[in-house]
């Protein structure tokens, strides 16, 4: 007993000893717990509760509310509708498979259509909504609905989206929009920022050049979400803002007309006031259906369009580069009048194509066979007699042509960077010819640059601002065709005289009035006696190939040509010529002669848009107008 | 004197044993129990589920065995010392033999009424094992060969049989409880010092021979950011949990990272993580000191018996325990890599807690019968 006490003791020695040690290191670890604990949950609280809200908390962004584009009286050109959609969320559905041929038979959806659907069910999670059809028509919207109680967890949607009224109307003016790709996204920052799958951006036209004004904002959804990003409950929802509406120039009427005028056949038709710019109307035809392309162009519809021979997708207003043809001549006129060339009684003979002007071994003839006779400017303008134009022009040489050509608004853009492929057309002068084509010019081709033709180019939108700045007295413009375009500062030589001695200008009008409405005037079919209508113009006819000896023998009628190698028919005017106010371009593709086939459509639309002056100037929006 | 008329009174009564009881103790396990009911209801979202009822079911159960456990003279507890841990090791062979495979480990055994974790039962039989082994031994035969190799033998086996589970976090907690032991009955410190130096310096062996899971767990711990969403997964959302918390929480039933599912094992492992996001930097401090509280009776109860088995037992029992306590901690707050060790009473699983209320049963034997002397 007492061996084993003072052993027992020695033992209770030791474990006392190690318990002591034993309970420091409990106590510097427990310390080490709490402080790590103090750490995270004081400390550092604030950066994990924001991880624990990034974590729990998602956004969903919906689609904004497309600005809608309005004509000059407000009606909506571009607006937005109401798309009937069936979604369907998998995971609410008892029976998918049943659900989905149900509707398969409800809709009468094609094999193909039906495995796209269930394409997309395979790639999305099974609580993210599958849109099973987004544009619906009524009557099988309504099927649906009548058929719901057969058809669980399938939820017929009303969402909104782009709709154009006017179908082919505006194509080329407004554009469309479709689903934002890859490029959208990346190049415009307006759209990475507001992007949502199935996102509609505007593809062409103003559609896109207004992308930041029209596009909105967002709503914004928040959801709290568990591990597997199932929404539990949503916390808030911030309404986003809708996009600018923009009202334009345009006038529906007018456009409607243009379209009509040019149906089945290429070209453009621009109408313009010559005081404000206001485009009044703006068409490039053959047009399609924007409307075909907001869902989605199926195949079929997209090659129908890309294979037009007439081409569709081109907007041949901005972008047609034709040779303006005797529809430059005023310019040419003006141009020689105005550097003291010539005076309105200088006078050349026509002799027709018998006795056609030699140059260097090159003979240029007249249209007419037959010849004009004497001709003094009067005369020249009103018959377009192209030997008297030769004869100024040669006269007159190619850079103090170009010089007034472009000051009136040829070889450059007319709305600037508006429009990403508006063209610039080519005022040709032996400065360009030296830089781009490395020669000299040569003489004949000073001379048929004063019939419109070799080199010079010209689009429709910029023959119209020619015109409307010869009709209003020979003074700068800038056109404009959004009115609530705030980034657009008002130019300062607005309404600068873009003559040296006004007196031309007026010798200029007064041709184009006698080309129009006296005898033997090239465009004399198409006048408007009634002085509230009358206008003045140029016809021109611009050749696509060269006329050779045989084809002036032949002499065929426009009908009996191939259909590329008719001449292009062009007209410019503008009217009433007692007070002018408007001014127009029409060009018909391989229409024949402008006398023909251009100018009877300038006389409907000066009908039309005069009757409408008045209306137009009722709506006195001081708000937008700024004359 | 007093030890020897003390030593005549020694069959107590039962009234006797009543007012011995250490009611501190008795208090602070059952706040405990009833804390980690109040989480488990909370882990089910706020109803009574499956994991509450369970868990009630063996929280009642077993606080009652303990109770009982009590009753028993502690030298009854001593002469089942080496039967238990062979019974034990013939639970972990059955298990290894018959035993049930989840999650790619084969840990349980199929008792017919109850799914057992044997290896849980381990961490407490071990203690008891060795308690009786060291407590008649001389002090100066402690330290022979024979009894060192003898006690190693003892310790190796087990986590042997649990390593081949595979199961490596639950053997090494084994092995601490037995270290424990040793520790406390005097074994020379050089050897811990060598074992401790050796340890650091085969880590590289070790970690060659570790399995890729392994080695991808002490990488995360390194680093959990290397892989947010797979491996770094748990311990970085852990974290997020703790932190979030604050200083009083997000409240009850208000723990968003448990409650929307970004906390995985929030049952069993990661019950601290959710009690802590949800009561804050506070609740996480009072639940510590319930443990401290307990752990320091635990410890004063040895200290208070008279005989060397029952000091032993609950000198290393509260050692055991605050180790289990404070591994998985620092496992849920990024301090350790990521080691499957359940939070004693608060994890759900009955083995833990099995082996936890038979642990407290013994010292609570020993605290009522602190005067009981074993030859």
């Amino acid at each position: 007993m007492i061996n084993s006490s003072s052993d027992s003791v020695k033992k209770l020695n030791s474990i006392n000893r190690r318990m002591f040690i034993t309970g420091s290191l409990k106590f510097f670890i427990m310390m080490g717990i709490i402080s790590r604990l103090f750490f995270l949950q004081v400390k550092e609280n604030k950066k994990y509760l924001t991880l624990s809200d990034k974590n729990r908390i998602r956004e969903w962004k919906l689609a904004p509310v497309r600005g809608e584009f309005h004509d000059y009286f407000g009606n909506v050109i571009a607006g937005n509708f109401e798309a009937y959609q069936l979604h369907i969320i998998p995971e609410q559905v008892d029976d998918f498979r049943y659900v989905i041929y149900r509707i398969k038979d409800l809709l009468e959806l094609s094999d193909k259509e039906f495995k796209k659907v269930l394409k997309k069910k395979s790639q999305i999670k099974p609580w993210e909504t599958l849109i099973v059809s987004d544009n619906l028509s009524w009557q099988k919207f309504s099927k649906i609905n009548n058929h719901l109680y057969d058809l669980n967890g399938v939820k017929p949607v009303i969402s909104i989206s782009r709709n154009y009224p006017f179908k082919e109307n505006f194509t080329h003016l407004i554009g469309y929009v479709s689903q934002a790709n890859q490029n959208d996204i990346e190049n415009t920052e307006v759209i990475k920022k507001n992007f949502v799958p199935g996102l509609k951006v505007g593809k062409v036209g103003l559609e896109k050049s207004f992308e930041k004004k029209l596009i909105g904002s967002n709503d914004i959804e928040r959801y709290e979400v568990n591990a597997y990003g199932r929404r539990i409950s949503q916390l808030e929802f911030q309404k986003g803002e809708k996009g600018k509406n923009l009202r334009l120039t345009i006038d529906t009427e007018v456009q409607k007309l243009a379209n009509e005028l040019l149906k089945d056949q290429a070209g453009s038709i621009c109408v313009m006031d010559i005081y404000t710019g206001d485009v009044i109307a703006m068409h490039s035809s053959p047009s399609f259906d924007p409307n075909l392309f907001v869902f989605g162009i199926s195949k079929d519809d997209w090659q129908l369009i890309r294979n037009d021979p007439m081409k569709p997708l081109v907007n041949k207003t901005l972008q047609g580069n034709y040779s303006p043809g005797s529809t430059i001549k005023p310019i040419v006129a003006l141009s020689a009048l105005e550097n003291g060339i010539i005076n309105t009684n200088f006078t050349v003979q026509c002799r027709g194509h018998k006795h056609p002007l030699e140059l260097y071994g090159q003979s240029y003839h007249c249209w007419k066979k037959e010849g004009h006779g004497f001709m003094n400017l009067r005369n020249a303008m009103k018959q377009s007699c192209d030997i008297y134009f030769y004869e100024i022009a040669r006269k007159l040489g190619v850079d103090k042509l170009s010089e007034t050509a472009k000051k009136f608004g040829l070889g450059k853009e007319v709305f600037g960077d508006l429009f990403s492929i508006e063209k610039s057309g080519l005022v040709p002068n032996t400065q360009w010819k030296k830089n781009a084509l490395g020669q000299g010019w040569l003489l004949g081709e000073t001379i048929i640059t004063g019939i419109g033709q070799g080199y010079i180019q010209t689009t429709p939108i910029q023959l119209c601002l020619m015109s409307a700045q010869i009709g209003n007295g020979g003074h700068k413009i800038y056109p404009r065709i959004v009115i609530n375009d705030e980034n657009k500062v008002a130019p300062m030589d607005k309404f600068s005289p873009l003559y040296t001695n006004s007196k031309n200008i007026k010798i200029v009008q007064d041709a184009m009035f006698a080309s129009t409405n006296e005898v033997r005037g090239t465009s004399y079919k198409s006048r408007i006696d009634d002085l509230k209508y009358q206008f003045a113009g140029k016809t021109g006819t611009a050749q696509v190939k060269k006329i050779t000896a045989r084809d002036r023998e032949l002499d065929l009628k426009t009908f009996e040509i191939p259909y590329e190698e008719r001449d292009h028919a062009l007209y410019v005017a503008y009217g009433p010529y007692k007070n002018p106010r408007y001014a127009l371009s029409v060009i018909v593709e391989h229409g024949g002669s402008g006398s023909a086939t251009a100018a009877p459509m300038a006389t409907k639309l000066f009908k039309l848009v005069i009757d409408r002056h008045k209306m137009r100037q009722s709506i006195n929006d001081k708000k937008y107008l700024e004359i | 004197m007093y030890q020897h008329t003390r030593l005549t009174t020694n069959r107590l009564n039962f009234f006797q044993k009543f007012r011995n009881y250490d009611y501190i103790l008795l208090f602070c396990i059952l706040l405990l129990g009833f804390i980690s009911l109040a989480t488990m209801y909370s882990t089910d979202g706020g109803e009574i589920l499956f994991h509450t009822k369970s868990h009630f079911t063996k929280l009642v159960v077993f606080t009652i065995m303990m109770l009982i456990m009590s009753f028993i003279n502690i030298k009854y507890w001593f002469s089942i010392g080496y039967l238990s841990y062979l019974a034990v090791i013939g639970l972990l062979v059955a298990t290894y033999l018959f035993g049930i495979t989840s999650s790619g480990s084969q840990r349980w055994i199929n008792l017919y009424f109850i799914n057992l974790q044997p290896s849980e039962l381990m961490k407490i039989v071990i203690i008891l094992c060795l308690a009786k082994y060291f407590h008649r031994m001389k002090l100066e035969n402690v330290n022979s060969i024979y009894t060192i190799l003898t006690s190693l033998i003892i310790i190796m086996l087990p986590m042997g049989l649990v390593i081949v589970q595979p199961d490596l976090g639950t053997s090494l907690l084994i092995a601490i409880s037995g270290i424990a032991v040793l520790w406390f009955a005097g074994i020379n410190h050089k050897y811990f010092i060598y074992t401790m130096l050796g340890f650091v310096i085969s880590l590289p062996f070790i970690i060659a021979f570790l399995k890729p899971y392994q080695k991808l767990r002490v990488l995360t711990f390194l680093n959990p950011d290397r892989d947010p969403l797979g491996a770094g997964y748990q311990i970085i959302q852990s974290k997020i949990a703790v932190g979030s918390g604050g200083i009083f929480g997000k409240g009850f039933l208000k723990g968003t990272q448990s409650y929307l599912e970004f906390l995985p094992e929030k049952h069993t492992d990661f019950i601290f993580t959710l009690f802590s996001e949800e009561f804050g930097f506070v609740g996480s401090a009072l639940l510590l000191v319930i443990y401290v509280i307990i752990i320091y009776r635990i410890v004063a109860i040895g200290a208070n018996c008279r005989s060397y088995f029952a000091k032993i037992f609950c000198y290393s029992f509260g050692a055991a325990i605050f180790v289990f306590i404070t591994i998985n901690m620092s496992m849920v707050l990024g301090l350790l890599p990521i080691v499957g060790s359940p939070l004693p009473i608060m994890s759900y699983g009955g083995s833990s807690m099995l082996a936890t209320m038979i642990g407290f049963g013994i010292v609570m034997s020993a605290r009522v019968h602190n005067q009981q002397l074993i030859a």
